[in-house]
């Protein structure tokens, strides 16, 4: 099928807290990714590094940071960054350079050493930034955005903190047994609800942590790959769509919406274009999705992808996850992975490790959480300033 | 006893300090009648217009509830949390007009327990912080007295 790529290699460092310098975790996934696929380093064309804004200079040029990590070959290089889409822009670019014709076989590699606790804005005084504004005038962390959406659910949809925490405990049950995950723990709804509230109505075990990790792949024009294999894994679709003007539903890091009075609102809101853009390229829909991959950067948001990448109507999340339709043997098991749940997040390598699990999945690789006769499956995440990702993987 | 610490808003522009008529300050393309806040003042961001000229307009005071919640830690630097650190509820308020959300932080004393969506809210000025040289001042959203 034409627009295809194919995954020859995955490779992803355990995430956690190690203390270490965040190349090491790169080159580490990097170098199983290029175990995995039998692909050696100096044939490698080019490079598509994934960047982290928390590391210095070295973080923001990630593309050349790897390469002279694995050791400087002459390989072209492009480094990308999209907040947490970051993963799928690098995705993106070595993919849009193999179906160019411009390389045949590239390496995709993100990592990141993230700090304790709330993420903060960059150092210094910086009032023309709004990510700056928004901590200094308001107050307005991460987790107050995710407050802000969970409360809507309940005050429209009557949504309750045990549907929300029900989120919780089915992808610690699905991350449990996962080696690359940071919390290997099976929650009760009464540990998730005894935990400490931070931002109502959202409580800690509810909020995704931050996370040291990285993750790579290995892509490969379809020629190649089939030299090398049969019935490779390809990527099928990467969505990195922006909103439409307005966009308005309010989001990190924004003090308001942009204004709807003047031009009406936009076909499709932010959210659901992102899915939406991956399905059309791919000719697929969420009907032939088999599992997905969704961004819980609370477990209350994952209820809004539900509804965002067309599983269901809105307001019809809850019922999904309490009928056990995206619960592991369900009808579209949902973040088996154990989602951010599991891992907390490593921005520029999250969206990798995503298509790592659905690679995983179609190979039937994923024992102790393997979705049986996987064949296509889907990623989404959404980032501050606009940012979201999409990425369909198919067999 | 020394003088009261002068009041300066937090952010230069962005809301009048009228105590009887606080508003926000946004702007409006004089072309395709978009608003804007925070203030857009260049080029119109409504990518069917390519307005460069924009008006000062102060928007609606009052706006309904479109959903809350609260920070029960402080948030870092560089928000200037008070010592004791008291939880306080920031809220998403829809202006009918303007047909935009407007985040603000709810006044002291008003709990995410006392709000519901759709209830209609109003704009405050309200310290921020204090410190030696000022009382910095910042919009805040309180329920409309029923």
């Amino acid at each position: 099928m034409a627009n295809e790529v194919a995954i020859l290699g995955v490779g992803m460092h355990e995430w956690g807290k190690w203390g270490r310098n965040f190349v090491e975790y790169g080159v580490k996934a990097a170098k199983d990714a290029l175990e995995d696929a039998g692909v050696g380093w100096r044939d490698i064309d080019f490079v598509a590094g994934g960047s982290t804004m928390r590391n210095g200079y070295p973080g923001y040029v990630s593309g050349a940071t790897f390469a002279q990590a694995l050791g400087w070959s002459g390989a072209k290089v492009a480094s990308s960054y999209g907040a947490c889409a970051t993963g799928a822009q690098a995705i993106d670019s070595a993919r849009a350079h193999i179906l160019a014709g411009l390389c045949d076989v590239a390496l995709v590699v993100g990592a990141d050493a993230a700090p304790k606790g709330f993420f903060a804005p960059t150092g210094g005084d910086r009032p023309d930034d709004p990510d700056w504004l928004r901590f200094r005038l308001l107050g307005a962390t991460n987790p107050i955005y995710f407050g802000l959406y969970a409360r809507r659910r309940m005050e429209i949809f009557g949504a309750t903190e045990e549907d929300f925490a029900r989120v919780k405990v089915k992808n610690s049950r699905h991350g449990y047994t996962n080696p690359k995950a940071r919390y290997k723990k099976m929650f009760t709804m009464e540990d998730v609800l005894a935990s400490p509230m931070v931002s109502d109505p959202l409580r800690l075990l509810q909020i995704c942590a931050t996370s040291d990790g990285g993750a790579a792949l290995v892509l490969s024009s379809m020629e190649y790959a089939r030299r090398r294999t049969t019935d490779p894994v390809t990527i099928a679709a990467v969505s990195t769509v922006t909103p439409s003007f307005p966009n308005h539903v309010i989001e990190m890091p924004n003090f308001a919406t942009d204004s709807a009075a003047a031009t009406g609102l936009p076909e499709t809101p932010f959210k659901d274009s992102i899915a939406k853009a991956a399905y059309e390229q791919a000719g697929l829909g969420p009907e032939d999705l088999d599992l997905a991959e969704v961004y819980d950067l609370s477990s209350a948001l994952e209820l809004d992808w539900y509804e965002n990448i067309g599983l269901c109507p809105p307001g019809e999340a809850e019922r999904l996850l309490n009928d056990g339709d995206t619960t592991l043997g369900g009808r579209v098991p949902v973040n088996t992975s154990g989602g951010l749940g599991c891992f907390g997040e490593a921005v520029p390598a999250q969206a990798m490790a995503q298509v790592c699990e659905l690679t995983w999945q179609l190979r039937g690789q994923a024992a102790g959480r393997q979705v049986e006769g996987a064949r296509v499956g889907l990623t989404v995440n959404q980032g501050l300033f606009g940012h979201g990702s999409s990425v369909i993987v198919k067999r | 006893m020394g003088a009261a610490k002068p009041r300066k808003p937090a952010i230069e522009g962005w809301f009048s300090m009228d105590a009887d008529d606080p508003r926000l300050l946004g702007t409006r393309c004089t072309s395709c009648r978009t608003y804007f806040f925070p203030r857009e003042t260049v080029f119109c961001r409504n990518p069917a217009c390519s307005g460069t000229e924009f008006e000062e307009v102060p928007l609606s005071r009052r706006g309904t509830l479109w959903s809350f919640t609260n920070n029960c830690y402080p948030p870092p630097a560089p928000y200037v949390a008070p010592d004791p650190f008291e939880p306080y509820a920031i809220a998403a308020v829809e202006l009918d007009e303007e047909k935009m959300v407007v985040l603000g932080q709810v006044v002291p004393g008003v709990a995410t327990s006392d709000l519901k969506a759709g209830m209609e809210m109003e704009l405050v000025i309200d310290t921020l912080f204090e410190d030696d040289e000022q009382e910095a001042m910042i919009w805040k959203w309180r329920p409309v007295a029923a």
